[in-house]
């Protein structure tokens, strides 16, 4: 994680480095607060001051004098996230998300990955017009993309109506793995992309005696590239893992085709369900907990390759 | 283009076999036939008037009407709906470019100075990769309506011009494309430390620039929940939220499904647009933060 490509022909020395640096402390003291205030102060004011109240909110709670009595909010502790734990909507939710995340992800990845690593190998032709197809989807937003393929899944005005008359894709059984393709059509090319990136920064040297030896693309790919671009490969996997995890758009703009998508179908529906209520503590109790739940999962899928690789 | 140049001239070793150059080529078509029929189907539907879209053929183009289509969408409801492209270039350009700007002076200060705290302030930044945006939505509503700021252009506005993402790779980006020597050398030469960020450095990190306004601006034109959850006034929204409403009325108004698609396509233009001609930059400046 930490090693950082040195460009050729910038030398390193360490040692005049450090020796300058600490004379350049003190002297630009004024620099360096006008280079970092700008960003600082923004990053408090709409990172962490909102994270702070949402949590101060999610301790609070409403009473009310009598059933018609003024509402007023009250110090309770803990009482939202003893809710949110009893909440089945909530925790259905996380597990619908998670299921959809344990199919999707692989097959977006796996996807993205193999189509990076034949644009890399000499077996394709044309490979500028495949990466700007394969790429363009990436330029429709999520809630455009979900309004176009509702069209396409529509049993009267899709193209596929041979498919789509006979398939019900917008029924309660099949409503979720047509989101999630709608969301593997979207950013298998980001991915790709990524991977691609990585894939291009491989000195060629590297694999060209196996060439050489007469190894075959695919063993190629197998034994070196793909153990060369890990750190690209999990990265796509965390951005992933936690656009899952806070999947809303696409499954907000189905719910005016279907009503198998209900206003509790991912965690961030039922948020913004119980938010506007309003049940403002509740709400911002399952943020958290959200949050916190998609922060330990990425942590976990980054110590997890991290270990693997050493 | 260079790098892949290189690498074919390069190629001495064993020709591929026929066969699987042959399947190669098929995963390409079938894969291009995925990603392309939808945006296809959009482009030729939106040139169709609505006694065609539901008769003809779904792929194939009827009487061509797009530029009529685009005069209705026009004068319905007195243009909203370019009152949100408007909205949304503003949100988009205005919001990547800032966020680009600020993005870069931090990462440049954490890369080129060493000052107290900053591996932890480093720290928090990465911290900040890690929560998602729509995590934050919620929590920023309740900020902005303690402060009865909701439903104002700077509620989404100013949410948008902070990338924490954008700080750490312009961080990875100034370590390694801005010499210590080139600083010190500006310095010797007389030109303050503020000076020698805009007139050196920025010169030296464009590609890294490019790449996180590129983020950026996607990242601000896609976003949904934020003024989802902010605005009430039409007027203000961006043009992912108009489609949005307009879409869940397509059963009380029929005639709003042409504006929706023609709509649909006109929003996507400008993302296209911005990654065609910035290209060259974003495939290098992506690489950077991919490898590490």
């Amino acid at each position: 994680m930490t090693t950082d490509i040195a460009k050729p022909g910038t030398p390193t020395k360490a040692v005049t480095k450090k020796v300058r640096r600490a004379t350049k402390a003190t002297k630009n003291r004024g620099a360096v607060l006008f280079f970092i205030a700008p960003f600082s102060i923004l990053f408090a004011l709409f990172y962490i001051v909102p994270i702070l109240v949402a949590i101060y909110q999610s301790m609070l709670t409403v009473e009310r004098e009598g059933t018609f009595g003024k509402p007023t909010e009250v110090f309770g502790g803990f009482v939202q996230y003893a809710r949110v734990f009893q909440d089945d909507a909530f925790w259905s939710s996380i597990l619908r998300v998670l299921s959809f995340g344990v199919v999707q992800v692989p097959i977006m990845l796996g996807l993205a990955l193999l189509l990076a690593l034949l644009l890399d190998s000499p077996l394709v032709k044309g490979k500028r017009f495949f990466r700007l197809a394969f790429f363009a989807p990436y330029a429709v937003p999520g809630v455009i993309a979900a309004v176009m393929w509702g069209f396409l899944y529509s049993p009267k005005l899709s193209p596929f109506t041979a498919i789509t008359s006979e398939i019900n894709f917008l029924g309660a059984d099949l409503v979720l793995w047509a989101i999630a393709n709608v969301v593997t059509w979207v950013f298998v090319g980001y991915n790709m992309i990524i991977i691609y990136s990585a894939l291009l920064a491989i000195p060629s040297e590297i694999y060209e005696a196996a060439r050489l030896d007469g190894a075959s693309q695919a063993r190629i790919a197998w034994s070196i590239k793909i153990p060369l671009i890990t750190p690209a490969i999990t990265l796509t996997a965390i951005f992933s893992i936690i656009g899952t995890l806070q999947l809303l758009a696409e499954p907000q703009v189905f719910k005016s085709f279907t009503s198998a998508v209900t206003s509790t179908f991912t965690p961030n529906l039922l948020i913004y369900s119980t938010a506007s209520v309003p049940n403002v503590n509740l709400a911002a109790a399952f943020s958290v907990v959200l949050a916190l739940f998609t922060f330990a999962l990425s942590f976990t899928v980054l110590k997890f390759t991290q270990r693997k690789a050493d | 283009m260079s790098a892949t140049t290189t690498r074919v001239k390069k190629n001495h070793g064993p020709r591929e076999s026929l066969f699987s150059r042959a399947g190669a080529m098929l995963v390409m078509a079938i894969c291009t036939f995925y990603f392309l029929v939808p945006i296809w189907w959009l482009f030729v539907a939106a040139t169709k008037d609505r006694a065609d879209f539901t008769t003809s053929a779904p792929l194939w183009f009827a009487d061509f009407n797009l530029v009529e289509n685009i005069v209705n969408l026009a004068n319905y409801r007195d243009g909203l709906f370019f009152q949100w492209m408007l909205n949304s270039i503003l949100y988009a350009g205005a919001g990547a470019a800032v966020a680009t700007l600020f993005a870069t002076m931090m990462g440049y200060a954490l890369a080129k100075y060493d000052f107290r705290g900053r591996e932890t302030l480093f720290n928090v930044v990465l911290g900040g990769v890690l929560v998602p945006a729509t995590a934050l939505a919620l929590p920023l509503f309740l900020v902005f309506s303690q402060v009865g700021a909701t439903n104002t252009f700077w509620s989404v506005f100013l949410p948008s011009i902070v990338s924490p993402f954008g700080v750490y790779l312009a961080r990875i980006y100034a370590t390694s494309s801005v010499p210590d020597e080139l600083v010190e050398a500006a310095r010797i030469d007389g030109s303050g430390e503020v000076r020698t960020f805009f007139t050196v450095a920025t010169r030296l990190m464009t590609p890294a620039m490019v790449t996180i306004f590129l983020f950026q601006f996607v990242t601000i034109w896609n976003n949904f929940f934020l003024p989802l959850i902010m605005l009430r006034d039409e007027k203000l929204f961006p043009v992912t939220l108009g489609l949005y409403i307009w879409n869940s009325q397509v059963n009380q108004i029929p005639e709003i499904r042409a504006y929706v698609i023609i709509g649909a396509l006109l929003s996507i233009i400008p993302l296209i647009i911005a990654f065609l001609s910035l290209q060259r930059f974003w495939r290098s400046g992506l690489g950077t933060g991919a490898l590490k």
